[in-house]
Parts: C-alpha cells; structure tokens; sequence
C-alpha cells in the first residue's frame, strides 16, 4: 500500500524516469489517451496493455464525466458509454490497480473534469491514486489559479500534476502553468476540441520551446493528432506527442475485445514507426 | 434613503458589496473552472468588463437602449385582486414580461451585446433553455448586424418550438443539441465547445449568473436595472421598502437582478424559488439548493444537483427555463451567508398560480416566473394587510401556452 509513497519521496517517479530514458536514447515519448470503462470497466486494463505492447510511453486514463466541456464527440460519447453502465473514479482506480499487477513501469496520468476529484475529497484521492500505482493527473478545468489545494494533496501523495498550455496562451499565462505544473506539461496544439481539427505544428514550435525553458519539463503536444506524419511533425518541435480521439474511435468501432486490442496495438504502433522515423531521418 | 429622481439613470453599476473577489469568488464559490485556452478570453472579457461597467459613455448607451429599445422602466403594478383573493399582503408585481422581447433576459444581451462590440468580435453564441435568452440574444444580433449561433437542447426544441421560430425569423442559426440530457446543461457544454473552437471572432453570451468569471458578476449588473427600478418605485409608490422580493430560481439571474440593489437593506427578506418538480422527495426536480452539493460545473463552484460519483444528474421541470442542475454562484453564497432564503414549488403549484394570475389579472405568466408566483401566494397569506411583496414577473407566457395545452390534451 505504501510503496508508492516512499518510493515516490526518494526514487525519480516513474514520469521523469521515462523521460530521463527517452532522453537518453535520444527518442520521443509517445502518451496514449483511452476512457476508462469503455465500453466496459473489465476490458480497460487489457487495452492499457495494448497501448503499451504498439509502443506507448505513457497512457493517459480518462476519467468518464457527464459534462465533458473540452471534448469532442468522440471522447464525449466514450465518456456516455462509460457512464451508461455506471463507471466511477473508484473503478478507474481498480483499472490502474489491475493494470499495475503486469506493468510497473508504464506511467500512467488520470485525465479528467474536477466535479469527480472533488466529490472523493483531494487528498483521499491522491492517497488512494498513490496507493493504485497512478502517477499524476490532469484536471481539464483546473487551471493554476484554482489548483492550490488540488495541488498540495497530489504532491503530498508523490503525484504530478500536468497541466495545459493552450496556442493563446500568452507568455504571463505560460508562466503561470509551468509554475504549478510537475511530470510534464500538456501543449494544446489547436484552438478546439479534442479530436477536432488538425494541428499547425509549425505555428506553434516556438511556444513549444518557450514551454520548455520555463517549466524545466518535458512537453507533449496534444488534440487532432492522428496519423504517423503528424506524429512525427508534433515529435519535431516537442518531447512527446499525445494521441486520444484515433485511438478511441478504434475502440468504440467494436468487436471482440482481442481483436480491438490488436486493432489498437497495430495503430499505436504506426504512430510509435512515425515518430521513430523522424528521430531517424534527423 | 437612495432614491434616484431617475429610475431609469444608472449612475454606475455594481459594487454594492464587495464579492465577487478579483477572480470572481463568492466566498468558497465562483471562480474560474475552464480549460486554459479559454483562460486568456476570459481575462480579456473581465478587463473590458472592468473597463466598461465604470465608463459613463458606455452606460448611457447602455440605458438609451433600456429606454427606447428595451421599453423601461417596466412597470411596477399592484395586483389588487389576486391581492386582495388572497387576504395577506399586499402583492405587486415587476413586470418584466412588458420587456421587449417579453421577459428580462434582454437587459443582460443589450448590455453583452454593446461589450461584444467594443470588444470587436462580429459573431455571438448562446445556450438557451425556454429559449428566452435565445431569443434575447438574435434579437440584439439582428440589431446590431451580428452573426449568431444558438445552442439548444433537442428537447427543449420540442417544448419550445414557438420560440425557435422567432430566432430563426431573426437571422440566427439555432443548433439541437442531442448530447447527454438534449437540455439546457448540455447547450451550455456545447455552446463552451464552440466559444473554444472560435475565441477569435466569437462573443459568448452567457444568459444566467453562472459560468465562469466574470459572467455572474458582469449578468448581475447588467440585470440590476431590476432592483433599481424597484427599489425607486417602492419608494414612490408605497412609500418604503417592501417587505419581500420573490424571483424564481434556475440560474437566477432575474432574482439576482431584483436582489442585489436591496442587499444591503436587511428588512427587506430576499426569496428566491427553485423548481421542485414532481417534488424533492420524488428526485425529479430542479432544486440544486435545496436538494443538492457544492460542486464544479460549467466554470464555477456552486450547489449542483449531482450523484454519489460526482456525476450531474438529469433534472426535471415543466419549466424548460429553470431546468437547469446549477445555479449562480452569488446564490450559493446569499443562502449559505443566510441573506437569502430558497423555497422549492412543484409543476402543479406552478400551473395552478400560471392560471390564477391569468384570471384575476389577465396576465398570462411565464411558468418560470409562475413558480415565484406560486411561492409569493403562500407568503402573502400568512402576512399581515400593511405588508408589501414584490414579485419579478421575468417573462410573459406566451412561450409556454403549447405546454399547458398539451398538459390538458388540447392540440394547438
């Protein structure tokens, strides 16, 4: 119970080891978004292991809200088929838990709107995240200014807090979130929804950097990134690139579980070629 | 005494207390709750806001479209009759319903509106539940040559389908939202969804005092012409303050419009009215006071109707406009403060106070406001013959006769 605790105040915790890696190797990081409970709470931890087996460094586990505000359709209706058959925060940490018994070293950050985190209590769910083998969160609709509380129970607890920058942000407001933000820091690539539209990564490598230099942390960049070239443009300017609406919609296609983890191994997986490649040809 | 020779004169607005803080908290409730790239547009808004709320050429531009657009002052009328049914106080009524446009939403678009245009942005959206605000909102658009998007529930389409007309008359696109309850909480998602997507061009109409800061400080003042005029026409028509006010609840910007120039009068009590559906104990109600928690949605802190997951739950009420699990932070704030008190009426008291005030005085309610009818009724009884209740009648019920004629088998 209390090994993530006491490994987390004296080991580097498992986000910065595998950036420290990735850095090492002179590789990119690939973090792959998935609901947690969709379609079901008991298929999760075998498509986490997919994620990871097509070559994810991270996985981010969404925690299914009724009110998903900063979604698009596609997480949005994985969130409602979540919530059909009652997904709660506690089964998203049974997930982990689960997941866990086969994978130790595969950081794993819960995403997700506060109304859940808060109705838990802040420092009971850093406790029992901690204890779940989940390393850090990011809460959609906490920014900075309101995440003091939020904050200080997650770092009590040994967790990182990711936090958004977003393509309008301006340098005060960049400041702002690399000042509270810890593991690494989520670069919102498009002014939209997830899933939306197409990133214009050379627009924003230069906010990218800025990012970079004032957090002192890695920086992945996120929203409408879904096909191997744009993986490896968003791997160019950033230390890692975050895919979620693709993958999802593989799941939310159907079939039988075996056959979607495989699906979603072999997407993961083209991504990962993606941005390898780009490693290579530099 | 404040009495201003001018009812219609806004001599600055706000600032009668000092919440909300610099960031927009009401006590623990308020704040900002959005993904951060809505934060930059968010502190742009509360600068112009700051800006503009304090400029005198901006507020007498404001209050010549109150006047000559708008049609205020809007009466204040003794309702004798039903009054005088009744056998207790003495009842007058805010008639917000003689607004153009037909209820009190139009004072908050006008004042949004003129922001928007300062502000440079040519496109306006907006969440509507009864389609009031909607209406308010393409309404001001057409006026002023904007574009305009409204997103609205798919059932609050069904119900309220006169009023989608009128939008659509008015030029506006009116966009069915078939996400989670197909209601007023999922247009307001929709609506955050679009403001994000088009923060360059886009102007977010927020039609209630809730969302994130400023919008409930900034409604509140635009719709605090309410209680100005009231409080003048108190004055010069009976002589003093009245007793009670009484506004219906949902997000509660025509209570917090009414309320908050009298906040500081502590004789006069401050009743706001929650829609209790088929009643609280039956779960299927609108009443996130009465009956709900403090939680985050839709950019701040306030009760919500909510489960054991923290998940908002599907609500319920005849009244499409208060259907909502929210509701403005300030009101949070007023009922744990005690400044405030929050009574629930159900769908069939509402109805029954919708066809009495129609009959003794031949003004068709909105149901909305009909709930603060209802709950003004049962005051007024056990109140002496010398005290005064005012009632805002937020709108007219023009909107809602298809409603209650489907709710008696008729067929319009």
């Amino acid at each position: 119970m209390s090994m993530a605790n006491t490994s987390a105040a004296t080991a580097p915790t498992r986000i910065a080891a595998r950036f420290d890696a990735l850095a090492a190797q002179g590789r990119k990081g690939l973090i792959t978004f998935i609901t947690a409970g969709d379609p079901s709470v008991a298929a999760t931890p075998a498509y986490m292991h997919a994620l990871v087996r097509g070559g994810a460094d991270i996985i981010e586990l969404g925690v299914p809200f009724s009110d998903p505000m900063a979604d698009g359709e596609v997480i949005q209706r994985a969130s409602e088929r979540a919530l059909a058959h009652g997904t709660s925060l506690d089964d998203v940490l049974a997930c982990v838990g689960e997941f866990r018994r086969e994978d130790s070293d595969t950081p794993v950050v819960l995403m997700g709107y506060l109304n859940p985190f808060e109705h838990m209590g802040a420092a009971r769910f850093a406790e029992r995240a901690a204890a779940a083998g989940v390393d850090g969160a990011l809460v959609v609709d906490l920014p900075p200014e309101e995440a003091a509380d939020f904050n200080a129970a997650l770092r009590a607890a040994g967790l990182d807090q990711v936090f958004l920058v977003a393509p309008n942000s301006p340098e005060r407001r960049i400041r702002t979130v690399c000042a509270a933000a810890s593991g690494f820091v989520y670069f919102v690539s498009v002014k939209g929804v997830t899933g939306d539209k197409a990133a214009a990564i050379d627009e924003i490598g230069q906010r990218v950097a800025m990012t970079r230099a004032f957090a002192g942390l890695p920086v992945g960049i996120g929203f409408g990134i879904r096909t191997p070239a744009a993986a490896a443009a968003a791997a160019a300017v950033a230390d890692a690139v975050i895919v979620g609406s693709a993958i999802v919609e593989i799941i939310e296609r159907g079939g039988d579980a075996a056959a979607v983890a495989a699906a979603v191994e072999a997407y993961v997986a083209s991504l990962r070629q993606g941005i390898d490649g780009e490693r290579r040809s530099r | 005494m404040n009495a201003r020779p001018d009812p219609g004169a806004l001599p600055g607005i706000g600032g009668e207390t000092p919440f909300p803080d610099a960031n927009g908290h009401f006590g623990p409730y308020g704040g900002r709750f959005v993904a951060e790239t809505l934060m930059e547009p968010l502190l742009e808004l509360d600068a112009a806001y700051r800006h503009y709320l304090a400029d005198p050429e901006f507020l007498a531009e404001f209050d010549d479209d109150l006047r000559h657009y708008v049609g205020r002052p809007s009466p204040l009328y003794y309702a004798r009759r039903w009054s005088e049914s009744l056998g207790g106080a003495r009842i007058y009524l805010k008639r917000e319903d003689l607004n153009h446009t037909g209820a009190h939403k139009v004072n908050n678009t006008i004042g949004q509106a003129l922001l928007a245009r300062r502000m440079g942005k040519p496109r306006v959206i907006a969440e509507t539940g009864a389609g009031q605000h909607g209406v308010a909102t393409a309404t001001v658009a057409a006026r002023f040559g904007m574009r305009c998007r409204v997103y609205m529930g798919a059932e609050d389409i069904q119900r309220q389908s006169p009023n989608v007309f009128r939008m659509k008359l008015l030029g506006a696109e009116v966009a069915p939202v078939t996400s989670g309850s197909r209601t007023l909480k999922d247009a307001l998602n929709e609506a955050l969804r679009d403001w994000v997507s088009n923060v360059d061009d886009t102007f977010y109409i927020i039609g209630t005092v809730a969302g994130p800061h400023p919008y409930p400080a900034m409604v509140r003042d635009f719709q605090s012409v309410i209680g100005r005029e009231t409080r003048v026409q108190c004055l010069d028509q009976i002589g003093r303050l009245p007793d009670a006010l009484v506004a219906c609840v949902g997000g509660g910007s025509n209570a917090i419009g009414m309320f908050y120039p009298f906040i500081n009068d502590a004789e006069v009590a401050l009743v706001g009215v929650e829609a209790a559906g088929d009643g609280i104990a039956s779960g299927r109600h609108s009443a996130p006071l009465n009956a709900g928690a403090p939680g985050v949605l839709h950019g701040n802190r306030t009760y919500l109707m909510q489960d054991e997951c923290g998940q908002i739950e599907a609500t319920h009420s005849v009244s499409a406009g208060l259907d909502y699990p929210g509701v403005g932070p300030e009101h949070a704030w007023l009922k744990d403060t005690g400044r405030a008190q929050y009574a629930a009426i159900t769908d069939d008291e509402a109805l029954t106070a919708f066809d009495t005030l129609t009959h003794l005085e031949g003004i068709i309610p909105a149901l909305e406001s009909s709930h603060a009818l209802a709950h003004a009724e049962k005051m007024a009884r056990e109140m002496r013959t010398d005290q005064v209740v005012v009632v805002n009648l937020s709108g007219r019920g023009d909107k809602d006769i298809q409603t209650v004629a489907a709710l008696r088998g008729i067929t319009l």
